[in-house]
């Protein structure tokens, strides 16, 4: 199988800011790479430059076969993209957004119109597709957006966050789009940092940090490399966090986490069962009114915590939601 | 497709996008088009009451100075149009699409183009019912709207070429104020140039908003014996100073534009 994506060193500054800094990746044809990691680590830069938006200062890259650089042109006829916000005309409707995108794919003015009304009818925006996407809501112009990147059905796609300010029932459905178009045979880019968005769609992980590569592998790989289970806890009131914080110290094997808001606390352990029973006496013998406690497995936030040393910023939003 | 039919093919489908925008947010156009009516009655009544213009009356003088002003505010519109684009997201879609980079400001301008042409259409006959008449045949009349529009077209690849040097709506806006203030006034648009002061004279002879409003004046027959044109070569030759004037531009600015476009979305 060969590579629809390679990229060899690739870097990008703005200034004194290193964007990308050396990356290097392939992904093979009709599979599904995930860019994991906070704002800021180079993920939407390496999309711009995969697609031809920016010109990077060093390294090389192909997709579909064509150099970013010197076959740019040919190379935006193999791709699709949906960037972080909808690249849609607000003025025009739906189906006229789509229409034009095909027409500037050179489809014809025929096959972009049937394209248009195949798209709209397979994002579930027929009856919105008359109307300026100025007043669409905002699940509603990721969909017409994502339909945009697949006029031309291109083996291609990319995706930057795609599913960023969506609420969670938007973002199952856009999952499930998703998974459709992969399981179609297209290959995919997606840049997220939604832990549990990685875990679903991606064959491969790689997890960006500072425009470096530091980890890749499968989400269960990822996860094994970060190794042992995790309690997690729920307590009664924020003072008591802090005491469990302290309590349970001894039994940590790596970093804990809390998310004060929703008094949670994620303690590292080698010993799954044995440390839950013993953490259990000890808080109760400290006074703590344990609310709820359970044992987990590692997910990709775990891994990217104890990879970077850093949460990904906002991740406390991301880690509520993912533990919701 | 080609590298000289798909310029063209790419042009009509944003030209297509725009003429569509324009039909949904008429305040545009509203903006377009009431601009030069307040201007035709402001300086027809408040400016024609207290300037006089040696063998003619100041109505007639004055139209196609307003003529040349609207299509150089008409033309900002291109500008405008793009700095506003470039702070969305559907450049970068525009640009990830396998079309021609000039498609996208070829599609601007001729869509700005039609809008100038509306623009011109209702004053002229604004101007028709305040006074303005044209002495010459109808051909030499089609010139003089042609030659409005041919100017109207180039300047607003100037405009682009600003705008996208620019990149954001106010800065434009502010520095469209500031160059097309001076140009407008400092020329013989509105007032008899002659009789400014020698630095400023010589800036109004040689101002191209003086050349195309001579070449209009005289396609339209809105000159008079009593009134000395200039003895600069721009004034006595306005017609093919006019059409020099659009060629420059065209030549500069298509492809400045062009490239500034192909940049400022590559950050």
């Amino acid at each position: 199988m060969s590579d629809a994506i390679t990229a060899e060193g690739l870097v990008k500054r703005y200034g004194e800011v290193t964007a990308l800094d050396g990356l290097s990746f392939s992904v093979p044809q009709g599979t599904v790479l995930a860019l994991l990691g906070p704002n800021g680590a180079g993920k939407t830069t390496t999309v711009r430059v995969l697609t031809t938006l920016l010109r990077p200062d060093g390294g090389r890259a192909t997709v579909a076969g064509c150099d970013i650089v010197d076959d740019a042109r040919r190379l935006r006829s193999y791709i699709g993209l949906s960037g972080q916000y909808a690249a849609v005309d607000e003025h025009l409707t739906g189906a006229e957004n789509l229409e034009m995108v095909g027409r500037l794919y050179h489809l014809g003015a025929k096959r972009s119109r049937a394209r248009a009304r195949e798209l709209l009818e397979r994002f579930d925006l027929t009856d919105a597709a008359d109307r300026p996407v100025k007043g669409y809501s905002g699940g509603m112009r990721r969909r017409i957006d994502l339909a945009g990147a697949l006029v031309a059905d291109p083996p291609v796609l990319f995706l930057d966050e795609p599913s960023t300010g969506l609420d969670p029932r938007a973002r199952a459905a856009l999952w499930d789009t998703i998974s459709e178009l992969v399981a179609a045979g297209s290959t995919l880019l997606l840049t997220t940092q939604y832990m549990d968005e990685a875990d679903r769609l991606a064959d491969q992980v790689m997890v960006v940090d500072h425009g470096r590569a530091i980890a890749r592998g499968t989400a269960d790989e990822l996860k094994d490399q970060v190794g042992g289970s995790r309690i997690e806890l729920t307590v009664s009131d924020a003072a008591e966090l802090e005491t469990a914080r302290q309590t349970l110290a001894w039994v940590a094997v790596g970093a804990m986490r809390t998310v004060p808001d929703s008094l949670q606390i994620t303690v590292p352990v080698t010993d799954g069962p044995e440390s839950l029973r013993q953490a259990l006496g000890r808080l109760a013998e400290a006074g703590v009114r344990v609310r709820d406690a359970g044992l987990r497995r590692p997910t990709l936030d775990d891994v990217y915590l104890t990879l970077t040393g850093h949460q990904a910023s906002g991740a406390d939003e991301q880690v509520q939601e993912a533990t919701r | 497709m080609n590298a000289l039919t798909m310029p063209v093919a790419d042009g009509w489908t944003i030209a297509r996008r725009n003429t569509l925008k324009i039909r949904r947010s008429p305040d545009l156009l509203g903006a377009a088009i009431m601009f030069p009516i307040v201007f035709v009655l402001m300086f027809a009544y408040v400016f024609g009451s207290v300037i006089d213009v040696p063998g003619m009356s100041y109505r007639e003088f004055l139209l196609p100075g307003i003529f040349v002003q609207a299509v150089i505010m008409g033309a900002q519109i291109t500008g405008y149009t793009l700095t506003l684009d470039l702070q969305k997201g559907i450049f970068d879609r525009f640009r990830s699409l396998p079309m021609a980079p000039s498609g996208v400001l070829i599609g601007q301008t001729v869509s700005d183009l039609l809008m100038n042409l509306a623009s011109l259409v209702v004053m002229a006959v604004m101007g028709l019912i305040v006074g303005w008449r044209v002495h010459t045949s109808p051909y030499e009349a089609v010139l003089g709207f042609g030659l409005l529009l041919l100017f109207a077209y180039a300047f607003s690849w100037f405009t682009a070429t600003v705008a996208l040097a620019l990149r954001t709506p106010e800065s434009f806006n502010n520095i469209a104020t500031m160059v097309s203030f001076p140009l407008m006034f400092i020329s013989n648009a509105f007032i008899d140039s002659s009789k400014l002061p020698t630095p400023l004279r010589v800036v109004a002879e040689w101002n191209p908003v003086s050349t195309f409003t001579q070449a209009t004046r005289e396609l339209f027959g809105n000159t008079s014996s009593a009134m000395k044109t200039s003895d600069a070569w721009p004034m006595q030759h306005a017609i093919p100073a006019s059409l020099l004037w659009i060629t420059v531009i065209l030549i500069v600015f298509v492809p400045l534009a062009t490239r500034l476009y192909k940049k400022a979305v590559s950050g």
